[in-house]
């Protein structure tokens, strides 16, 4: 199949303000440190690391929240690494992002109708109210829902309410930013299983970042360990989990506690 | 965490009802003064000069207030200071508010040299202390309600940038921004869509505040002569006239006094008053 | 004998009928590790601060005792309550970051209980705190001890954190969390010293979590709450072994896991929440009439 995303030889540093001096420009982080991926139509590519490894800020270089220093990001053949806020407007339909925190993705003061159609108004989608009530029903959530608050949802109504959201321009890629962190295991297992099943009946092609191995082992076909801003492994999922090669690999799939008191673990 | 809610919206009931309803009656005494006052507020009469308010034996009927040392009405010329007050209040306080709320929501949000240049004016123009500053710049602009109004603006603004710079950061470190942004929304947009709304109730609240020190500014110029002409009434005339007889007639210092008090009082409680009501949280 | 034991607790939202702990009842002996599990809400967090006296103004204990070695701390006036607490119990937090404070050297900060409560002497508690130090495996103490927090990383801060509860030998500690804020490899590496800690000093550890992963490695015995109400409590290994409540089994279902990839979309069927959900109001109409 072909590659929706291109990345090659990715470099991205950000100014460390902590340490900026009274004059001057503050020194630069390097975060990404030359990474090269493909993510293929169709695949559901789980990006996994530690705090710091840099997987939040390579998510936000892919949908162009951040603009890479170097290297080269191609979405479906077109080169969108430094492309303007303006020339990426018409193209930001079709790639769209769910955030980690719910609450602080949305406007405390738009009700849920709003946030949804808000982009489908943007991007000039006629009827947008009634598109927005058709992703509430994707994500099985009542349409009465669409004049509540966010605040007045649950975590897990809330994350879907931000999953209807990106879905409803029907993009061709998703980035779902630690989407489940905040959730209870109740609700995780409901938010993931949403998640698969959409990506199935929309063509999806997904990213799916999180600091947890044992989460995305169902729902992801092939997964990218980073660490220090480095690949340092990129799999098929099985084969990841059955034979990991990068030492930081098995490191982190030895520190997730199974919930079973007799194995051996410390 | 409901029960705390609804605490706040409790309490912020008769808080908003009663300072907005001494703030409307200001306001219609200042619009109806000829009508409302029983006397001119410039008419001396030196034969009723300091007589006591009405529930005094001695007192003047028809002078509910009494009158000062020149037989002038304290009513009257209380209602009629209220329209000097209000008028520096509404202008000076809304100039003073949209140019502060503007240039701290471009600061705090668009950030780079836009918050450079707006931060460094900040701190540079707080270095002056505002009391002579304001001083001075009568002294040049030459007496007057203008020149007033120019020196609260010029004086308070920073008060505004301050606090709207750091809320329009918070604000635009959450996540609704980013998220507006890979919408495709402009970043101007986002900012008076998005991040505006949110830093609205901080602003109101700073408004009615700035009002409220409007008033107090207005009063403290006047007790020094450096306001409006001083045949005008204005509050802070009448106290700084009253200070010299106050052991014969304190009634002419106490009454602008509580008028001042109540209406500084009103404004700031009116602003923390409509802060929660706007809070989508709160509400 | 349990050094704590909690009986009958109930605490509400104050001035209301609404309950957010239901007849709570639990004990931890010296040397035992007890989780507390649930999901957000269930008041797991509040059960160890409702021992340490720090509950937020707006919920109010209503019924129950807190037996700390037998001795009834609700009857005891404010101030004899929290010279117990503080003679005997110590927390360890969930968030390193903003535990300590970022305006005062390491050294005053784990010495200050010494010096406050156990009087000892400024020269005698930083001899100790070095000592601490080195038992939860900092390398340089004394570089340590004079830095700030904000020169420390998070799993750096959480040993400090570790070290200064075991300061003054507590016979009691609650974590509340105290690795969630924590990188799985940090994780392991703190929950592995919490361990050894508890272990070398015998002292009975109250662990707030929601992980079962966790408990399952830490942990002795558990309860597990929902809404408040404690719906099983029994030892670790009969726990994992067969849950007997249907919440905790659905709850270990639920509960990701890379050896068993279905568990990551099995939800809390809404069979099960209905059914607990019931317990719960079962247990207030009781609370109610009676």
């Amino acid at each position: 199949m072909a590659d929706l995303y291109e990345v090659e030889n990715l470099h991205l540093s950000l100014p460390d303000m902590t340490r900026k001096p009274l004059f001057g420009a503050a020194p630069r982080i390097e975060i990404l440190k030359g990474l090269s991926f493909n993510i293929p139509e169709g695949e559901i590519l789980g990006i996994v690391g530690g705090s710091g490894s840099g997987k939040s800020t390579l998510g936000r270089a892919l949908v162009r929240l951040l603009e890479p220093t170097s290297g080269a990001v191609r979405f479906d053949g077109d080169d969108v690494t430094h492309l303007s806020e303006q020339a990426l407007r018409p193209m930001r339909r079709r790639f769209q992002m769910i955030f980690q925190d719910p609450m602080s993705s949305m406007n405390p003061r738009h009700r849920v109708g709003r946030i949804i159609s808000a982009p489908l108004r943007l991007h000039g989608v006629e009827n947008a109210r009634e598109a927005a009530r058709e992703a509430l029903d994707h994500v099985g959530l009542p349409r009465s829902f669409e004049t509540r608050y966010p605040h007045e949802l649950s975590g897990g109504q809330r994350q879907r309410v931000g999953i209807a959201r990106a879905i409803a321009l029907r993009p061709d890629f998703i980035l779902a930013d630690e989407i489940v962190s905040g959730l209870d295991v109740s609700s995780q297992a409901q938010v993931l299983a949403l998640l698969e099943r959409l990506v199935r009946e929309l063509g999806l092609t997904l990213a799916f970042i999180s600091h947890d191995l044992s989460v995305i082992r169902r729902l992801c076909t092939r997964i990218v360990v980073l660490h220090h801003g480095e690949i340092v492994e990129n799999e098929p999922t099985a084969e990841l989990f059955d034979n990991p090669r990068a030492g930081y690999t098995r490191e982190l799939l030895d520190a997730i506690p199974l919930p079973d008191p007799d194995e051996p673990w410390f | 965490m409901l029960d705390g809610r609804s605490q706040v919206r409790r309490r912020a009931g008769p808080r908003l009802w009663l300072s907005g309803g001494w703030l409307t009656a200001l306001a219609l005494a200042a619009i109806f003064a000829s009508f409302l006052s029983p006397h001119d507020p410039l008419a001396q009469d030196l034969f009723l000069g300091r007589m006591p308010p009405f529930w005094v034996d001695s007192a003047e009927p028809g002078y509910f207030l009494g009158t000062d040392s020149l037989g002038r009405d304290v009513l009257s010329r209380i209602l009629y200071g209220s329209r000097v007050a209000l008028t520096v209040a509404l202008i000076a306080g809304t100039l003073t508010c949209l140019i502060g709320a503007s240039l701290g929501l471009l600061a705090g949000y668009l950030r780079g040299w836009v918050d450079v240049v707006v931060s460094r004016l900040i701190d540079i123009w707080m270095a002056f202390p505002p009391v002579l500053f304001s001083i001075l710049l009568i002294a040049v602009l030459g007496p007057g309600l203008i020149s007033i109004i120019i020196a609260i603006v010029v004086i308070d603004w920073t008060r505004f940038a301050r606090v709207v710079r750091a809320e329009a950061m918070a604000q635009g470190a959450m996540d609704y921004p980013a998220s507006a942004q890979v919408a495709g929304r402009t970043r101007l947009s986002t900012m008076l869509v998005e991040i505006l709304p949110n830093v609205l109730p901080t602003i109101v609240a700073l408004l009615t505040l700035e009002m409220g020190i409007a008033v107090i500014v207005e009063a403290i110029l006047s007790f020094v002569n450096l306001s409006i002409s001083t045949d005008d009434p204005t509050w802070g005339g009448m106290i700084s006239e009253g200070r010299v007889s106050i052991y014969q007639a304190w009634w002419v210092i106490v009454f602008p006094l509580i008028t001042l008090f109540l209406t500084v009082l009103s404004f700031s409680q009116l602003g923390e008053g409509l802060k929660d009501r706007f809070d989508p949280v709160l509400r | 004998m349990s050094f704590l034991s909690i009986s009958n607790l109930s605490v509400r939202i104050a001035g209301t009928t609404t309950r957010l702990l239901r007849d709570v009842a639990l004990s931890v002996s010296p040397g035992e590790v007890h989780g507390l599990v649930g999901e957000s809400g269930a008041g797991k967090s509040m059960i160890g601060k409702a021992v340490l006296g720090i509950l937020p103004r707006s919920v109010e204990i209503i019924s129950g005792q807190i037996e700390l070695d037998g001795t009834d701390l609700l009857t005891l006036p404010p101030a004899e309550h929290r010279r117990r607490i503080g003679q005997s119990c110590a927390l360890i937090p969930q968030d390193p970051m903003t535990a300590l404070n970022p305006s005062r050297r390491i050294g005053p900060q784990i010495t200050d209980r010494l010096v406050d409560i156990l009087g000892w002497n400024r020269a005698k508690a930083r001899e100790r705190a070095v000592e601490l130090l080195h038992e939860v495996h900092i390398p340089d103490p004394d570089r340590i001890l004079r830095s700030y927090p904000h020169e420390l990383s998070g799993g750096m801060r959480q040993r400090i954190l570790i070290a200064s509860a075991f300061a003054a030998e507590p016979k009691l500690i609650i974590a509340d969390e105290p690795t969630t804020a924590l990188d799985v490899t940090v994780q392991k590496q703190i929950l592995k010293l919490i361990k050894e800690m508890q272990e070398r000093h015998n002292t009975a550890l109250l662990f707030v979590t929601h992980d079962l992963g966790v408990v399952s490695k830490i942990c002795q015995s558990l309860s597990v709450l929902y809404g408040g109400l404690v719906v099983e409590a029994t030892d670790v290994h009969g726990f994992f072994r067969a849950p007997s409540h249907a919440y905790s089994r659905a709850l270990l279902a639920a509960t990701p896991k890379y050896t068993d990839p279905e568990a990551s979309l099995t939800p809390v069927p809404d069979a099960v929440i209905t059914e607990v959900n019931a317990q719960v109001d079962a247990v207030d109409r009781e609370w109610r009439g009676g």
